[in-house]
C-alpha cells in the first residue's frame, strides 16, 4: 500500500506546483480576454492527464531511477574506484583514470535527455510547425548528443579544476559562428533546445554526479566546483542542433547536385 | 473503444522505447563496470512501470490540454489586439511558473549555503533564508522579464540572434564583475528554471502568437521564448551576487 500513499502525496505536490499556472491561464482567459474556452472539457481532461502523468512519472523516478543513478554516481566517483591515494595530486592529472566517469557522464546525459518529457513536447511541436521537415527523433537525438558531450566536458572541467567561464565563453563564440552559417529557420529552435533539456530527469542525476566528483577529487570544493554541469548541458545542445541542421542541409544539397549530374546538366 | 485502447497500447510502447536507454545505461554500469547486483529489483520494476505510465499520460495530456490552451490564449490575445495585457500576461506566466518551481527552491538553498561559507553573508539561518528568498525572487523576475521580451520580439519580428548575442555579451560582462562564488550558481540557474509544464505551454504560446500575427513565421519567430528564459537568470543572478 506504500506505493499508493506515496503516489497520492506526489500527486498533491504536483497539483500545488501546477496551481499557479492554472490560475494565471484561466484568470487571464476569464477576466481579461472574457472569452469562453473552446473545448473546455477536453482541455480539463488534458490537464488531469498531465497532472496524473507527472505524479506517476516523478514517483517512479523517485522509486527506481534516482536512488540507483545517484548511488552509481557516488560509487564511480568514490576514491577507491578512482584510485585516489594520499599523494593524489599526480594521479588526478591523469585523465585516463577517470575514463569510466566520463563514459558514465556521456551515457547518462544522452539517456536522460531521450526520456525528458519537455524535450518530447518541443520535438512534437517542432515537427508539427515545420510540416514534418524536422523529425522528432532527429531533434531529440541531436539534443541528447549535445547534452552527453556537455556533461562529459563538464566532468572533465571539475576533474581538472579549470574555471567554468572560460568554457562557457568559448562555447558562446562557437554558437555565434555557427549562427552565421546555419539555416535561418532552425536558429530559434536551436537556442530553445538549450533550456529545454535540463529538467525533471536530467537535473537530479547530473547534480549527483557533480557533487560526487567535486567532493572526492582532492583540491575540489563541492560548494564551488560542484556547479556548472547544468550550464554545460544547456549550452552544448545549441551547437549540436545547429550542427544537425547544417549537416542535413549539406546532405540534401549534395543529393540534389548528384541528381543534376546524373541527368548530365 | 478498441481504437482508443490500441492507441494507448501503442503510446505505452513508445514510452518504453524512450526509457530503454536509461535502463540500459544503468544495467551496463551496475552489472559490468561496478560489478554489483541490482539492489531492490522489485522496487526498480514498480518504479519503472510508474514512469512508463506517467510518461504516456503526460504526452496525451500535452496534446489534449497544454498545447491547445497555450495556442488558443495566443490567438485570443492576438485577436484582442491589446499589447499591454499580452505583455502583462507574458510576465505573469514567466514569474508565476518560476517562483514556485521546486528545482529553483533547491538551487536557491544551496546558493545560500555557498554564500554563507564564502563569507558573503552572515552564517545564520535567518540571513541564509532571506538570501535564498531574494535569489528566488530575482530568478522569477528575470524569467518574467524574459518571456515579456520574447513575446515583444515575436510581435515586432526582431531576429532572435541579435538579442541572444546581446544576452551573451551581458553574461560575459557580468562574469567579469560578479564575485567568483556566485558564477557557477548563476550559470546553472539558467538551466533549472524551465519546468516540464512551463516548456510546452510557453512553446505553444510562442508558436500560436507567431501563427496568428500576419507576416510572422511560426518556425523562425515562434520558438525562442525558452532561450530567453534560460539566459536572463544568469545575468540577474550575477547582478544579485554583486548587490548583496
Amino acid at each position: 500500500m506504500g506505493v499508493i500513499t506515496d503516489l497520492l502525496v506526489t500527486l498533491l505536490e504536483t497539483v500545488r506546483d501546477v496551481l499557479p499556472i492554472a490560475i494565471i491561464l484561466f484568470g487571464f482567459q476569464l477576466v481579461i480576454l472574457r472569452k469562453k474556452i473552446a473545448n473546455l472539457p477536453q482541455i480539463l481532461m488534458g490537464f488531469l492527464l498531465v497532472l496524473l502523468g507527472l505524479a506517476f512519472f516523478l514517483e517512479g523516478l523517485e522509486r527506481a531511477l534516482f536512488p540507483l543513478g545517484k548511488l552509481m554516481a557516488k560509487q564511480l566517483t568514490a576514491p577507491e574506484f578512482l584510485g585516489i591515494t594520499e599523494n593524489a595530486g599526480v594521479i588526478s592529472n591523469n585523465w585516463a583514470q577517470y575514463f569510466w566517469v566520463y563514459l558514465f557522464a556521456f551515457a547518462i546525459g544522452f539517456s536522460t535527455t531521450i526520456a525528458e518529457p519537455s524535450l518530447i513536447a518541443v520535438a512534437i511541436k517542432a515537427n508539427q510547425v515545420s510540416g514534418g521537415a524536422i523529425g522528432t527523433w532527429g531533434l531529440r537525438i541531436s539534443v541528447a548528443i549535445g547534452v552527453a558531450v556537455g556533461i562529459s566536458l563538464g566532468s572533465y572541467r571539475i576533474v581538472t579544476g579549470t574555471p567554468l567561464h572560460y568554457y562557457i565563453i568559448a562555447g558562446y563564440i562557437l554558437v555565434i559562428i555557427q549562427t552565421i552559417y546555419c539555416p535561418k529557420s532552425i536558429i530559434a529552435l536551436a537556442y530553445d533546445s538549450g533550456g529545454v533539456t535540463t529538467s525533471t530527469v536530467t537535473v537530479p542525476l547530473v547534480a549527483a554526479l557533480g557533487l560526487g566528483l567535486s567532493s572526492n577529487i582532492p583540491g575540489r570544493n563541492p560548494l564551488l566546483d560542484g556547479f556548472g554541469l547544468i550550464a554545460f548541458a544547456s549550452l552544448f545542445p545549441i551547437m549540436s542542433v545547429m550542427g544537425y541542421a547544417q549537416l542535413s542541409e549539406w546532405v540534401a544539397h549534395r543529393a540534389k547536385r548528384r541528381q543534376r549530374d546524373d541527368r548530365g546538366e | 473503444m478498441t481504437q482508443l485502447l490500441k492507441h494507448f497500447i501503442y503510446s505505452l510502447f513508445e514510452s518504453i522505447r524512450d526509457l530503454a536507454p536509461i535502463i540500459g545505461v544503468i544495467a551496463f554500469f551496475q552489472l559490468l563496470v561496478l560489478q554489483q547486483p541490482i539492489p531492490d529489483l522489485a522496487g526498480l520494476l514498480t518504479g519503472t512501470l510508474l514512469v512508463v505510465i506517467g510518461l504516456t499520460l503526460f504526452v496525451h495530456g500535452l496534446k489534449l490540454g497544454l498545447f491547445p490552451i497555450g495556442e488558443s490564449i495566443a490567438h485570443d490575445f492576438a485577436h484582442k489586439g491589446s499589447l499591454f495585457w499580452l505583455l502583462v500576461f507574458a510576465f505573469a506566466l514567466g514569474f508565476g511558473t518560476t517562483v514556485a518551481e521546486p528545482a529553483l527552491i533547491a538551487v536557491a538553498d544551496e546558493a545560500a549555503e555557498v554564500a554563507a561559507t564564502g563569507g558573503m553573508i552572515v552564517n545564520s539561518l535567518e540571513s541564509k533564508e532571506s538570501y535564498a528568498n531574494g535569489l528566488r525572487m530575482t530568478v522569477a523576475l528575470s524569467v518574467g522579464f524574459a518571456i515579456l521580451i520574447g513575446v515583444l520580439r515575436i510581435i515586432k519580428g526582431w531576429p532572435i540572434q541579435y538579442l541572444i548575442m546581446g544576452g551573451y555579451a551581458g553574461v560575459v560582462i557580468m562574469t567579469g564583475f560578479a564575485p567568483p562564488e556566485i558564477i557557477g550558481i548563476a550559470y546553472d540557474s539558467g538551466g533549472v528554471t524551465t519546468s516540464t509544464i512551463t516548456v510546452p505551454l510557453v512553446t505553444a504560446l510562442g508558436v500560436g502568437l507567431a501563427s496568428s500575427i500576419r507576416g510572422r513565421n511560426p518556425m523562425t519567430d515562434g520558438f525562442g521564448l525558452i532561450a530567453f528564459a534560460s539566459l536572463t537568470p544568469m545575468i540577474f543572478v550575477m547582478g544579485y551576487g554583486m548587490v548583496i
